[in-house]
């Protein structure tokens, strides 16, 4: 049962995903590619979980490390992509156009 | 926290991770989007640690706290140029998270899993490893700690597709071992794969680099959604899927901006240093205004041009990121904009080292938007354009891409900038360029060359223009 809902979940949220991320212009895709950088990171969740269940010391100290590359990756994947979409700036907005895309 | 409650939640983050994604169609809502999506995580997080009691668990803490202080560390030091590495290199750190979990929960939670779980944590071991090798090599290859050329393997195709093999097969090997064996083939997994996704990239050479980087951004999502299968949790399925759609839509598109299909790219064929339009070859296909010699002038020749036009375009390539030459871009815009002329600016979707690189870089400069203007918008515009400022481009503005049969650019798509009046190329040098086939522009009657380094050039050009 619980494999079924996951696989369901698994293809409508990429159905949605691949949907919604088609209407994203090529203007904005270094922040796209680096904002899904920072959602990949989501596995942190994952480790967060297998550290905690983790009961050898070895086990616990690999899954801590993956806490912590997943949280850089998390972290660091938000902030670079506010950064450069801070960039993408429109001094003239509303006076010209972009041509058609 | 009940189940229900806990998935109810889950569903409503991940509603929240596609609005955020919504936002991010117009570079207006963008910013608002990624906080949504930050802001979701953080909930993420909180909702984990809640759900399973983590709370005060001082491991836990530490570790987070530790990836939080070098992230943001990461993030504010990186400068703009060195985006395309950083991207690669996160991409390699989720891929590693993630093959992380696998291993821990096939070693030391195997008792708890099912068949379906136990075959995922394989999986997500293959992939996450082959993500991490492989995005080490494009981020050295980008940060040009590896050789950028490709490096061609003898017998490589037998040793791909060896190393493939023993990738899925000893991960599923791994996945049904007894405890006894599952360590030992679960390092020969991770071995096979860390080789696997290191001859898959050392291969690729740099004008390919935005396929492989979306490819992998793929792969890192992938091999999250796949460990969530493996520990049954809803936000590393639903999640990892979304990365999993954004990085095949944007190798997909790098694809379509190339002419050339993801398997000739993993494979190297199209990089291979094409033989094909050799010199004085009779059957060559010359582009038919292809006679003339080249032209080279002084940038400060080109003023009466500049100064007499009323509308300008200028083409970046990624000659414009290695001579760092993006603030002289803008102060020519600037310049010509002084005197009247309009200036936009052309963006292919394959210029620079990853999607959008372009972009980034004239943004940061300060370049509005408005003025990127996209392939087939720029198409259109260049027959009413006075004058064709090139920058470090090649490739995406070589004629012989409509001409050349044969040859490694045949039928991708390129600007057309020889339909404006005149072109003006501020490149290095006459090289071909990554793909290897000699540029035709440089010897059509419109242009002019302007060689040497692309910072010195543009900034003598805006010179000659307020003179």
């Amino acid at each position: 049962m619980t494999e079924v809902y996951l696989v369901i979940l698994f293809l409508a949220a990429t159905a949605a995903g691949y949907r919604n991320i088609r209407a994203v212009p090529t203007l904005l895709h270094t922040p796209l590619m680096s904002g899904m950088n920072a959602l990949s990171g989501v596995t942190v969740l994952g480790a967060m979980v297998t550290t905690a269940a983790s009961v050898a010391t070895g086990s616990a100290v690999l899954a801590a490390a993956a806490v912590v590359l997943a949280t850089v990756n998390v972290v660091a994947g938000f902030l670079v992509t506010h950064r450069m979409l801070r960039m993408f700036r429109s001094p003239g907005a509303g006076a010209r156009r972009r041509g058609p895309t | 926290m009940t189940g229900e409650l806990y998935h109810v939640l889950a569903l409503v983050l991940i509603v929240g991770f596609l609005g955020g994604i919504r936002l991010m169609n117009s570079p207006r809502t963008a910013v608002g989007g990624n906080l949504l999506g930050a802001l979701c995580m953080l909930a993420a997080v909180v909702l984990t640690l809640v759900k399973y009691g983590l709370i005060g668990r001082w491991l836990l803490g530490a570790a987070l706290a530790v990836g939080v202080v070098i992230g943001a560390v990461v993030a504010l030091k990186v400068a703009m140029v060195q985006m395309p590495q950083l991207v690669a290199v996160l991409n390699g750190l989720g891929g590693a998270a993630s093959a992380i979990v696998a291993v821990v929960v096939l070693l030391g939670q195997a008792a708890a899993l099912n068949l379906f779980n136990r075959l995922s944590c394989g999986l997500a071991l293959a992939i996450g490893t082959v993500t991490l090798s492989g995005s080490m090599v494009a981020a050295g290859k980008l940060a040009g700690w590896v050789r950028q050329k490709p490096v061609v393997l003898a017998g490589r195709a037998a040793v791909t597709v060896g190393l493939l093999a023993a990738t899925v097969g000893l991960g599923l090997a791994a996945a049904l071992a007894p405890s006894g064996a599952a360590a030992a083939i679960s390092l020969a997994a991770v071995l096979a794969a860390a080789l696997f996704g290191l001859v898959m990239t050392i291969r690729v050479g740099g004008g390919d680099m935005p396929i492989t980087i979306s490819l992998l951004n793929s792969w890192s999502g992938l091999a999250a959604a796949v460990a969530g299968f493996a520990i049954a949790d809803p936000l590393l399925v639903a999640v990892g899927g979304v990365v999993g759609a954004a990085g095949l839509i944007l190798t997909q598109s790098m694809c379509r901006g190339m002419n050339r299909s993801l398997v000739e790219v993993l494979s190297g064929r199209t990089t291979v240093i094409s033989a094909a339009p050799a010199d004085g070859d009779a059957d060559r296909p010359a582009a038919p205004e292809a006679s003339t010699a080249m032209r080279q002038q002084e940038p400060a020749e080109m003023g009466p041009v500049l100064r007499a036009a009323k509308r300008a375009v200028i083409v970046p390539g990624y000659g414009m990121a290695l001579a760092q030459a993006q603030q002289q871009v803008k102060t020519l815009m600037d310049t010509l904009e002084s005197v009247g002329c309009e200036v936009d600016f052309a963006i292919h979707p394959v210029a620079g080292r990853m999607p959008g690189h372009m972009n980034v870089l004239l943004a940061e400069v300060e370049v509005p938007y408005e003025k990127l203007w996209e392939l087939d918008a720029a198409n259109d515009a260049f027959a009413q354009t006075d004058v064709v400022i090139v920058v470090g481009a090649n490739d995406v503005v070589n004629p012989a891409a409509m001409s050349a049969e044969g040859t490694p650019i045949y039928g991708m798509p390129i600007l057309r900038v020889t339909e404006a009046a005149k072109v003006i190329v501020c490149n290095l040098d006459t090289a071909p360029g990554y793909a290897g086939v000699e540029n035709p522009l440089y010897r059509h009657p419109k242009t002019t060359l302007l060689l040497g380094d692309a910072s010195e050039t543009v900034a003598a050009l805006a010179a000659c223009v307020s003179q």
